[in-house]
């Protein structure tokens, strides 16, 4: 196995040079973005919205360890188990455990990016639990034996006919009609869903002041998850809760609209707790795994902490030119795009190229998409100039000593002006430096006789003409 | 009025002639234009490899060489941008960060300075074309003053604009960006090429040069008989 450190640019370069993967993706990502742009430009009153959201999110990082301490008693008061998780390992661990001694042999799982960041699948199938992803998206993920490539729509990247093909290698059944693939889907995950020991739900907004677990879905699979089976165990990272129901309706009013650009998705779920007494229904046990996994920690960096209103929306990424371009799988990270670019860089053992930040072309569409007013450009530039302080490039540094010598600077420009003002022989030389690199799809204009030369002529020619070319 | 001439090195040294377009469209909206000497680079080069300790000097520089000026007009959105970013380099406590404001907030984009500091919305241009805009993101979302490019364009005789697809998103350019990750920079700029070929323009227009440079050079490689012209350039075009 390798141990070079991960490479965002080349697994950047693989990625597109995927064309069938790039088209599916284009596709896929400009519908997501139209739906988005139609919902929140048909809204009036976004920004108002988006400051109601900024607030409560800004409350839950102001008052967090007293909100967590505050949804720990509800949840129990509503008859529910809260487990706290210091890290990745931790949590997955704790799940198994759980499980284990459960005798839990086969758990069905909605869509939880907080079990992708903890690794579950992977911790359960080596004890020996049988782990179903029943959210659509995933699921064809799971079958393919790949990771999601989207905090949001996992299967973004596979086209519909590829789903066709596995689903026909899977389960003998051939159609590329959505309905009937859909019914395929189907018939495997209801009988998993009544035979299952346990549900693995994610968590959207966790309300402290109710004890109540709020998960939106348009599938149902989430609503069965988390009620069907005899367990339910919903699985949140420590930031997703907010104080009183009201806030969460706060957050419910941005959130669907920047996701998929629905006013609210098909099933919105609120659970509270296990079955009480009397009840027919609901799980018999509800646990609550809260997840740290380095957030704490961030909530001392005044600068950075803004990435924890983060709601999973998933707008950055789909507004990104760069996510658009490569899809999620090049940043080898659970969470890619902007937001995944700055919170990978502060989680946990999270893995993914240290240089990330970097990959960015400072366009700030992400910033002006998100719903909660997450500055992007400003916490990348952050993370950037931490990286830099270990360490710059020598061309940045020499850039910048010419920088503060006029003289030296014009002057240089006047070497390269003469000796290769096209560089075209630096690029036919080494096609693989910057210079070669950037030339490769693009014919630089050349030096030319410097502004400054020509200004004094033209200022004076434009006087004698009364200001007139 | 006098306006001191701020010269992003790129224009300086790579495309001259939007400077000179500048130096016309100033003249006609009745504006004397300076250019004051030892202009090198704003530092954004520095701080966006997230260099702050080098762009300060260029900014202390800058400071200095503009200190005097009753404005600041650059065409350029991203360079304006990073003049306008100069106060945060420096502490409270710092007497520069105070000098940093005064510069900053006399620094506009040639658009910007038009529309918001003159009142000028037509500067009486003519340029019969067909063309489409570049929305710069440095223009557009980091200094908001896409507006004002717009506005004066719809006042250009002659000109016809059509849209891109998407004239908001970005040309892949990003300065280092486009050397760190040539492939993903050239796979956005291939999108923009291609929205603006499909647009039926017969040319690109916007306010930042960097982008100027990046689409005009996939245009120049790809022999498309597409121009890229700066904002200046086009305001600078003949009389109405």
């Amino acid at each position: 196995m390798s141990t070079a450190p991960y490479n965002f640019a080349k697994a950047a370069a693989k990625a597109l040079a995927d064309g069938e993967r790039r088209t599916i993706l284009a596709k896929a990502i400009a519908e997501i973005h139209v739906l988005r742009r139609k919902s929140v430009d048909a809204m009036p009153d976004f920004e108002a919205r988006r400051a109601r959201a900024v607030a409560v999110r800004e409350k839950t990082l102001t008052r967090l360890p007293d909100l967590l301490e505050t949804l720990e008693a509800q949840v129990t008061a509503a008859g529910g188990i809260v487990h706290f998780a210091e890290d990745a390992a931790s949590a997955a661990s704790l799940i198994t455990q759980l499980l284990t001694a459960r005798k839990a042999r086969l758990v069905v799982k909605s869509k939880s990016m907080v079990s992708e960041e903890i690794g579950l699948n992977d911790v359960l199938a080596a004890a020996g639990i049988e782990a179903v992803e029943t959210d659509l998206g995933e699921y064809i993920v799971q079958l393919a034996g790949e990771k999601p490539s989207h905090i949001l729509a996992p299967a973004l990247h596979v086209s519909k006919e590829q789903v066709s093909e596995l689903f026909d290698r899977k389960f003998a059944r051939k159609s590329t009609d959505i309905p009937e693939m859909t019914r395929i889907a189907r018939d495997s995950l209801r009988r998993k869903f009544l035979a299952a020991d346990a549900g693995i739900t994610g968590v959207n907004i966790a309300v402290a002041a109710t004890g109540t677990v709020i998960v939106l879905e348009n599938e149902g699979n989430i609503r069965l998850t988390g009620s069907c089976p005899p367990i339910h165990i919903a699985l949140m990272s420590l930031e997703k809760v907010v104080e009183t129901l009201d806030d969460a309706a706060a957050v419910l009013d941005i959130l669907p609209p920047s996701a998929t650009g629905q006013t609210l998705p098909v099933h919105l779920s609120l659970f509270t707790g296990a079955r009480r007494d009397g009840e027919r229904d609901g799980p018999k046990e509800m646990h609550l795994v809260i997840l740290d996994n380095g957030r704490s920690q961030l909530m001392a960096d005044p600068i950075l902490r803004q990435i924890l209103r983060c709601i999973r929306c998933g707008a950055c990424l789909n507004v990104c030119p760069v996510y658009q371009s490569v899809g999620g799988h090049a940043y080898g990270t659970v969470y890619p795009g902007p937001m995944g670019s700055i919170l990978s860089s502060v989680l946990t053992g999270a893995v993914g190229d240290v240089r990330q930040p970097f990959a960015c072309t400072h366009c700030a569409a992400c910033a002006a998409a998100c719903p909660v007013g997450i500055d992007h450009p400003a916490l990348l530039q952050e993370l950037r100039r931490r990286l830099s302080a270990q360490g710059t490039d020598a061309a940045t540094v020499a850039f910048a000593s010419l920088a503060r010598h006029p003289l030296l600077f014009a002057s240089a420009a006047a070497v390269a002006r003469t000796a290769d003002p096209k560089l075209t022989h630096v690029a036919g030389l080494s096609p693989g430096s910057p210079v070669g690199r950037f030339l490769r799809t693009r014919a630089f204009p050349g030096f030319s006789r410097p502004f400054s030369r020509r200004f004094r002529a033209l200022a004076r020619r434009l006087s004698r003409h009364g200001g007139r070319s | 009025m006098e306006a001191f001439l701020f010269i992003p090195c790129l224009v300086e040294h790579v495309l001259p002639q939007v400077g000179e377009a500048t130096v016309v469209v100033l003249e006609k909206a009745g504006v004397v234009p300076v250019l004051p000497t030892g202009q090198t680079c704003c530092g954004q080069f520095a701080y966006k490899r997230g260099c702050p300790d080098l762009v300060r000097p260029l900014a202390r520089r800058f400071i200095e060489i503009f200190e005097d000026a009753p404005a600041v007009v650059c065409p350029s959105g991203s360079c304006t941008a990073m003049v306008r970013r100069y106060p945060e380099l420096f502490p409270q406590e710092d007497p520069w960060r105070e000098r940093a404001a005064a510069v900053a907030a006399k620094t506009f984009e040639l658009g910007q300075f038009l529309v918001d500091v003159l009142n000028c919305v037509d500067v009486g241009a003519r340029f019969p074309l067909r063309a489409t805009l570049h929305a710069s993101c440095q223009t557009t979302r980091v200094l908001g003053v896409g507006g004002q490019t717009e506005l004066l364009l719809s006042h250009v005789d002659g000109l016809t604009l059509v849209p891109l697809s998407r004239p908001e998103r970005c040309c892949g350019f990003g300065g280092a960006f486009s050397v760190d990750y040539p492939e993903v920079s050239q796979a956005i700029l291939e999108d923009k090429v291609n929205d603006v070929l499909q647009s039926g323009a017969k040319a690109v227009i916007t306010a930042e040069p960097s982008c100027l440079l990046n689409i005009g050079s996939a245009l120049a490689k790809r022999n498309l008989p597409i121009r890229p012209l700066h904002l200046a350039e086009v305001l600078a075009g003949g009389d109405k």
